[in-house]
């Protein structure tokens, strides 16, 4: 099992979500934090004062899939928070040890397995 | 600029009268940055600022070309259709009374300045989220003289439809109608946001809704109960009238709300205040209170139905300002040619009392004002979209409207951004991780 995290721009959260729900990945969660990577740094004026703003405001996903699910998830996230402007995001994909399904204690690749209504 | 009138004791001013008028005029002046809290409350963050500096911005440039020009054009003599040019740049508005008013022309001035405003400002909600907010200056500068100060004319200014007969209290057709139709017009020419219809673009905080709503509300009162320019029976009934239809209009929304299966809600809520208060607007001061609280009741079924009905079109008309103020100043101005009571207002019937010509010159003024509206606005933004891109592009919008447009972010910490030094400007290079 694997963890797939990957930071986004916040306008592409749509984007990403309906292309994770294409790949038939579920279970996901998403955190807003602030971030830089290569981008320009925008300038904001407050009365007398300029600032150049270093961190950008910026959406992280995190979703816990099996092997066979990994490649799929990168490409959905890729496709869905692609811009092409720099500022676009990365992805990490970790190792998973464990993982557990809180309400039935399926373990593992159960766990990360979503349910289908039958 | 003007003439200093001679002071000793400006003979045919009430102090009564201008002592509520002066607390009126600020109480409407209120009503523009309480519209642009209702407005900033229902789009997403990233366009807060934005969509309240509409309003704000609204405040400048309407305040100017209505000092310059847009009084004139209202309110000095001139034909049926507009004013002239007797009082540009404020000459001969002093301290000598309007003749049918008992303050000081200035103040009538200032108060019909404020009327301006808030319904310029009403227009920027066909357009949040999208339109480039220099274009949006210019557009509200011009539709503050080439529609407003028209319509007001028509209403109160000695213009045709007053003459004909059109009982208008507060501005059903300037106002209400005005900003209602131009809206929707405003809503074609500059077109959708990009993922209208696409995503979900929510209210990102029902808190400064309602709160605008409220402080609407309060403004109100003085919007209608400053229009009699008096402390006496006109103004008294319709403030009162200005707390009855609202209140009405809110218990028949809560009621819609909950038979459509859904909860009482607060947006709804406020939507529903801002009808009621428009409803009552052109009707205040002629219709009892009892048919006061009618009409509160009524206007929610047609403004409740083109709200449910308007987001599953094309038009992208995004804070409903041809719902909440188009359609129920429509539902106010015919209401009189029904309900209007001699009686009350001391000056006609409507149907329902044995006049049927009062219904004929409210439904004129209905088909007249709206179709006015519409069309100029319409063709002032296309000449203005053929000099200058009305909207941002979709990376802009994408990013935000407050980043772009303004440089600034509603919701920031405060901290995290780096200062530059004042000597070595925006050109200082400062140490970044490399990607």
């Amino acid at each position: 099992m694997k963890l797939v995290i990957a930071i986004v721009r916040p306008e592409k959260v749509n984007d990403v979500l309906e292309a994770l729900y294409r790949a038939e990945v579920g279970g996901i969660s998403m955190s807003r934090v602030q971030g830089h990577g290569g981008e320009l740094d925008r300038v904001e004026t407050y009365r007398g004062t300029t600032v150049k703003m270093g961190l950008s405001e910026k959406v992280r996903f995190e979703v816990a899939v099996s092997d066979a699910f990994v490649a799929p998830t990168i490409d959905a996230l890729c496709a869905g928070a692609r811009t092409g402007e720099v500022g676009d995001g990365k992805v990490f994909v970790l190792e998973l040890e464990q993982a557990v399904r809180i309400r039935t204690g399926e373990t593992d690749e159960g766990a990360v397995t979503p349910i289908r209504e039958q | 600029m003007m003439a200093i009138a001679a002071l000793a004791g400006a003979s045919g001013v009430n102090a009564g009268d201008t002592a509520w008028m002066l607390v009126g005029t600020a109480m409407v002046l209120l009503m523009t940055p309480a519209l642009g809290l209702f407005y900033a409350g229902l789009v997403r963050s990233k366009n807060t600022l934005n969509t309240f500096m509409m309003s704000i911005g609204a405040i400048a440039v309407a305040t100017v070309m209505w000092a310059l020009v847009g009084y004139s054009l209202a309110f000095a003599k001139g034909d049926g259709f507009v004013g002239g040019l007797g009082h540009a740049f404020l000459h001969g508005v002093a301290f000598a009374p309007r003749p049918g008013t008992a303050i000081p022309q200035l103040l009538f001035f200032a108060f019909q300045a404020t009327f301006c405003i808030v319904t310029t400002a009403l227009v920027s909600g066909a357009v949040v989220e999208r339109m480039r907010f220099g274009p949006f200056l210019l557009f509200a500068g011009l539709w503050s003289v080439l529609v407003y100060a028209v319509l007001a004319h028509w209403s109160f200014g000695g213009g045709w439809l007053q003459a004909h007969g059109t009982l208008d209290f507060a501005g059903g057709v300037p106002v209400e109608m005005g900003s209602g139709f131009s809206a929707l017009a405003a809503a074609l020419v500059v077109g959708a946001r990009k993922d209208y219809g696409r995503q979900a673009l929510l209210p990102h905080n029902a808190v400064y809704v309602l709160l605008g709503a409220g402080l609407l509300w309060f403004g109100w009162f003085g919007f209608n109960g400053g229009s009699g320019f008096s402390t006496g029976h006109a103004s008294v009934l319709a403030f009162t009238n200005t707390l009855l239809t609202p209140a009405c209009t809110l218990a028949v929304w809560f009621v819609l709300d909950l038979l459509r299966g859904r909860r009482v809600t607060a947006i709804g809520a406020a939507t529903a205040i801002i009808v009621g208060c428009v409803a009552i607007t052109p009707a205040g001061g002629y219709i009892s209170p009892g048919w006061a609280m009618a009409l509160g009741a009524l206007a929610a079924l047609p403004s409740y139905a083109i709200i449910l009905w308007r987001p599953r079109t094309r038009i992208d008309e995004t804070l409903d300002v041809l719902a909440a103020h188009g359609t129920a100043g429509l539902t106010g101005i015919l209401f009189i040619g029904f309900v209007a009571q001699l009686a009350w207002n001391g000056k006609s019937n409507g149907l329902l009392y044995g006049n049927a010509s009062q219904l004929g010159h409210q439904a004129i003024a209905a088909l007249a004002g709206p179709a006015y509206a519409f069309t100029a606005t319409f063709l002032l933004l296309r000449l203005i979209g053929l000099f200058a891109p009305l909207r941002a592009t979709e990376h802009e919008e994408a990013l935000g409207m407050d980043i772009v447009q303004h440089g600034e972010e509603a919701y920031a910490t405060g901290e995290g951004a780096i200062l530059v030094s004042t000597e070595a400007g925006l050109e200082a290079e400062v140490a970044l991780a490399q990607p």
